[in-house]
């Protein structure tokens, strides 16, 4: 699955990063803090997240993930789509929480394969 | 110039987790017992007992300089210190604008405003536990746009500090320092954190209780305590500097 089904499947809007939506999306991680982002998010997934400081996008370059959904209706600064848009990783913006978002991403089939 | 010894990361009885004995002549009283010439005075999100501790500080001879550890948007806890009490003040005001909900006393702890004499003037509303609406790069903006200085709290904890919330040092971030609170060793922590190599670091007592006031220290080689002479310390600059 891409980005851009996950985008147009759940009717997300593209905040920034428009030139990543042809990545590929594997998993997905919930999380806040980036220590722990950085420590437990795989590689290629959706990454949920209310956090807006440009920080998330150096984050999602160095875990390589696929894309970056703000919920609760939280919005990028300029800074950060700014380097959204360099990174060619999107930033996808939902006003839906965390949990409803994992839940419907999950049931689409954005999961990790076990073994 | 001389050394001053300083603990510029004060709670009292205004934070909902600091101790009811917290008042702000208490505080004094611990910091004199301690031989410290300079507190701070940092209550969450908010300065409404700096004004008490700076009178009680004049008093009894210990320099009180006026400050709050502010909440962010990203739940980074900074503190901004400043020289005056009206300078703190303003920039509680930004934070109020960006603080929602009423405090919750059961469950969070009683927010007491107490003047230099020891009585309760009244009880803090707001709930100030929670997070400005404010981004830390705001934040610092608008300390430094009201004269005051910014340092990153316990940069060493698992939770509220700049590490934890956003993984690393953001670039640009204009700090003035960063605390390291009595869990590490500043050699030990510094070693192992690379990115806060070249930042001017202090630790503090992040005290909420008395017996913690003056618990860590940090001391500064200055003509005079207050925010500009504290900021060439952390700069090393015309022989100011800071000394552990």
């Amino acid at each position: 699955m891409k980005v851009r089904d996950i985008q147009s499947a759940f009717n997300l809007e593209v905040a920034a990063g428009g030139g990543g939506l042809d990545r590929e999306v594997v998993d997905g991680y919930c999380g806040d803090l980036l220590s722990d982002v950085m420590a437990n998010a795989g590689r290629g997934s959706v990454w949920l997240t209310m956090q807006s400081h440009q920080n998330i996008l150096a984050v999602a370059a160095l875990k390589e993930l696929a894309a970056i959904v703000l919920v609760n209706g939280n919005r990028p600064a300029d800074d950060t789509r700014a380097r959204a848009d360099q990174e060619g990783i999107p930033i996808l913006l939902s006003q839906g929480s965390s949990y409803q978002l994992a839940g419907m991403f999950f049931n689409a089939g954005i999961k990790k394969k076990e073994g | 110039m001389k050394l001053y010894k300083g603990d510029l990361h004060i709670h009292t009885c205004l934070s909902p987790c600091g101790e009811l004995e917290m008042s702000p002549l208490r505080v004094v009283k611990e910091g004199l017992a301690r031989g410290l010439d300079i507190i701070a005075i940092c209550d969450h999100n908010s300065a409404e007992n700096v004004g008490a501790a700076i009178r009680a500080g004049a008093e009894l001879g210990i320099h009180v300089l006026p400050g709050l550890e502010i909440n962010s948007l990203e739940e980074i806890h900074a503190l901004a210190i400043f020289d005056r009490e009206e300078q703190a003040m303003r920039m509680q005001a930004i934070v109020y604008a960006g603080l929602q909900g009423t405090n919750r006393p059961d469950i969070f702890g009683e927010q007491v405003v107490v003047n230099e004499f020891d009585e309760v003037e009244r009880f803090e509303d707001r709930m100030l536990i929670a997070s400005t609406q404010l981004g830390i790069d705001e934040i610092a903006g608008e300390v430094h746009r009201l004269g005051g200085i910014v340092i990153a709290s316990h940069v060493d904890r698992p939770s509220y500090s700049i590490i934890s919330q956003l993984g690393f040092m953001p670039s640009g971030l204009e700090l003035d320092a960063v605390e390291i609170s009595c869990n590490s060793k500043i050699e030990s922590f510094l070693k192992d954190n690379n990115a806060l190599k070249g930042l001017p670091v202090i630790t503090s007592s992040d005290a909420h209780l008395p017996g913690d006031v003056g618990s860590r220290c940090t001391s500064f080689f200055i003509e005079f305590p207050c925010v500009n002479e504290l900021r060439m310390a952390f700069q090393n600059r015309s022989e100011r500097r800071i000394v552990y």
